[in-house]
């Protein structure tokens, strides 16, 4: 399973791509192969303040509910609506449309405990 | 964590596999929604090895299965089965199982089949060898540990079953079965399942199943079936409104709190939780399951409170985004008064209020025919 080296992780299997003063979020491949179909997406609201390390939102396989953890403690400036409608995308495409939040950089807390490609797929025994 | 004769097959086949009660088994192999179309549609094949099966003989098997399950299994012709549910003193459920009879051996009596969920094995036989009265003559031998089951389900379960044995499974009546040789084994061939769909399941030795598994993969290769994990079936379950002990059924649950009524046949000289029951029946269960139909965004999940006019007065017990529906459906219990047809509920999701109304069970039935 390869994982992209331009982009930072968690260990809850969240990936960040940091750029033009924003940090997009999405679930790895990994924890989409984990999932399973994901058959539903909640996502947080523009404009709400995410922890790092807290619950933002949910992403739900037919089978289980798990919880979506924030990288960072930011704002949010965009979210996948189109995830709504078809949450199948996270499972095809999770580096790319299955991206789920951006948040705003500006005052954003956390970047430095982000894991870097190596320390990450070290973590899934990659 | 124990697994079943059919483990190599399944890591072979790129099954993901989990635990469940104690068994590692396979959640899924191809996808859980992609699982559960090829049953709606072709067919799917399951290893349900981890089950229980336990043998009930001699004199007094009859009036003792009587005793302690609720359906009637003096009713029981050889050569048929049915479901039935093991009760408590107080009516609640210890399990519920399959009852097949067959043929008479050589002590007398009449000498039973159970089927029953693999996290319920050792509960379940410490229960019944608990019922045994002094003096009555029965025997319960817990075969589980050799034996292996395999569910063929979908539409196409009797052609592809067809192609492996001489047996004559298109006639095969619902509910029945039949011991013959199955891709050059011997097995125990019943028209049952637990998916909404027509289909078959095959047990047999454990050395005998990985022959019968792999004939029916390669007979069922040109009717594209495809192995099938936990997870599809828990979804085909739920979408036919089948409850699973754990979550519809538990030691404080009744059969006809439950919905399964059918199943609970009073007319006895005694049975555990006869009281309950009888009282039941005639007065109607406090609470019930329901069905229930999201109206709007959320799915529904164990555990999860249902409202009425904004406050608790339930909780679901399974519920899941229908693949075959495409609705978010679930089951649960409520009080009486809030459990008729058409009522307003809604389930309370991670904070959210979403409406839900209760519908017709089962959420899915076959078309006949």
């Amino acid at each position: 399973m390869s994982v992209p080296t331009d982009l930072k992780y968690t260990a809850e299997h969240e990936w960040v791509r940091i750029a033009d003063g924003r940090a997009v979020v999405g679930i790895t491949e990994y924890a989409q192969a984990q999932l399973g179909d994901v058959v539903y997406v909640e996502l947080p609201k523009v404009g709400d303040t995410l922890r790092a390390g807290k619950a933002f939102g949910v992403v739900e396989s037919v089978k289980a509910v798990s919880d979506l953890y924030s990288p960072l403690t930011a704002k949010v400036a965009a979210t996948n609506q189109a995830l709504i409608d078809v949450p199948e995308t996270v499972n095809g495409d999770p580096y790319g449309e299955g991206w789920m939040v951006a948040l705003d950089l500006d005052g954003a807390e956390g970047l430095d405990a982000l894991l870097d490609a190596a320390a990450y797929e070290g973590l899934i025994g990659g | 964590m124990k697994r079943t004769p059919l483990h190599q097959a399944h890591v072979a086949l790129g099954a993901r596999m989990i635990e469940f009660g104690g068994w590692e088994m396979p959640v899924w192999y191809a996808g859980i929604q992609a699982e559960h179309h090829a049953v709606r549609q072709r067919a799917g094949l399951f290893d349900v090895s981890h089950m229980g099966e336990f043998i009930v003989h001699e004199a007094d098997s009859t009036a003792f299965l009587r005793r302690v399950l609720t359906n009637d299994a003096a009713l029981l012709e050889v050569g048929q089965a049915h479901y039935s549910l093991l009760t408590n003193a107080a009516g609640g459920t210890v399990d519920d199982l399959l009852v097949y009879r067959l043929p008479a051996g050589k002590k007398g009596g009449a000498v039973y089949l159970l089927v029953v969920n693999a996290g319920n094995i050792d509960k379940d036989l410490a229960w019944l060898r608990s019922q045994v009265g002094p003096g009555e003559r029965v025997k319960i031998d817990d075969r589980s540990p050799s034996t292996a089951l395999i569910a063929l389900q979908g539409p196409r379960s009797a052609l592809i079953l067809s192609e492996l044995t001489a047996m004559d499974v298109w006639h095969m009546p619902y509910y029945h079965f039949a011991r013959g040789e199955v891709a050059g084994v011997q097995a125990l061939v019943s028209r049952t399942g637990y998916t909404g769909e027509d289909g078959f399941e095959v047990m047999a030795a454990n050395e005998d199943i990985t022959a019968v598994w792999n004939a029916a993969l390669k007979a069922g290769a040109a009717h594209e079936i495809q192995p099938c994990g936990l997870g599809s079936r828990d979804s085909l379950r739920i979408e036919a409104c089948m409850p699973l002990y754990g979550h519809e059924l538990g030691d404080d649950i009744s059969a006809l709190e439950a919905g399964l009524g059918f199943f609970v046949k009073l007319d006895k000289p005694a049975m555990n939780g006869l009281e309950r029951l009888r009282r039941e029946r005639l007065e109607g269960p406090a609470r019930k399951m329901v069905c229930l139909e999201l109206l709007d965004r959320g799915i529904p999940r164990q555990g999860y409170p249902i409202l009425a006019g904004g406050q608790p007065v339930g909780e679901v017990t399974s519920g899941l985004l229908s693949p075959t529906l495409d609705k978010a459906v679930g089951m649960g219990f409520v009080p009486v008064a809030h459990a008729a047809l058409g009522t307003e509920l809604a389930v309370d999701i991670r904070g959210r209020a979403v409406p839900a109304r209760v519908v017709k069970r089962p959420f899915y039935k076959r078309a006949e025919g």
